[in-house]
């Protein structure tokens, strides 16, 4: 018996196959989207507050809105938006109901119509 | 309140604001396609009682989800005590009620 054969293995810290699975993203996702809206709702009141000083007010912000590099972001703030929902809606459905399979395919489906919808909000604003 | 009750407060709030943020995102596919401005929005919404429950609504779910989900990547995320996420929590919680109720008045009441 060697010493090398006795000696405990040394944890690896930073094993990070689980981070390739489609289930250990989804729950990124949902965090950093989560986190996104989180920081961007503050902002969201704050203009839509600038009402109470008056109509015009409200649209001297507004008029940012038709800038195309402002719409972009905006596409993004949606695709975030409904691929938190999509997210919620999944951790609804398996912690409150009977396991189902074909998980993969439906995380993958919520992320890809997070995408369209942020797509298609941006065909229709521009 | 303890783990159990924040949870339930987050999958609770997240239920009920499902249909609440399918016709935030109807609106918001709707003003967005005319061209955003102020007249659009706050003809819609100022004197509006039914949009005024509607937005208070959000707006308490909306904080208490928001406030929850802050507290639990804190934990997840950082290595700071337990009181202090807490207190970042609330806090951060109570800013989004009333920056939300604000904002709600600032729409609806005429």
């Amino acid at each position: 018996m060697t010493v090398a054969s006795s000696r405990p293995r040394t944890p690896r810290r930073h094993d990070a196959a689980h981070r390739r699975d489609l289930g250990w993203i989804a729950a990124l996702v949902h965090r950093i989207s989560g986190l996104g809206l989180a920081i961007f709702l503050p902002l969201h009141f704050l203009v839509l507050a600038l009402a109470l000083n008056g109509a015009a007010a409200l649209d001297g912000f507004l008029q940012l809105t038709h800038q195309p590099v402002v719409k972009l972001a905006e596409a993004g703030l949606v695709a975030m938006l409904v691929v938190h929902l999509l997210g919620g809606v999944r951790l609804l459905l398996i912690e409150f109901l009977p396991w189902r399979g074909g998980q993969k395919a439906l995380t993958l489906g919520s992320l890809g119509l997070s995408v369209v919808a942020g797509v298609w909000f941006l065909v229709q604003a521009l | 309140m303890n783990d159990l009750r924040l949870y339930l407060l987050q999958r609770g709030s997240a239920a009920l604001m499902l249909p609440l943020i399918v016709v935030h995102l109807i609106v918001i596919y709707y003003a967005t396609s005319k061209g955003l401005t102020a007249a659009d929005v706050l003809a819609r919404t100022r004197g509006s009682f039914a949009w005024g429950i509607f937005y208070t609504l959000f707006v308490l779910l909306a904080s208490a989800h928001a406030a929850v989900g802050v507290r639990v990547i804190l934990r997840e995320w950082t290595g700071l005590a337990a009181s202090a996420r807490d207190a970042i929590a609330i806090t951060f919680g109570l800013a989004l009620l009333l920056l939300g109720l604000r904002a709600v008045a600032a729409v609806v009441l005429p």
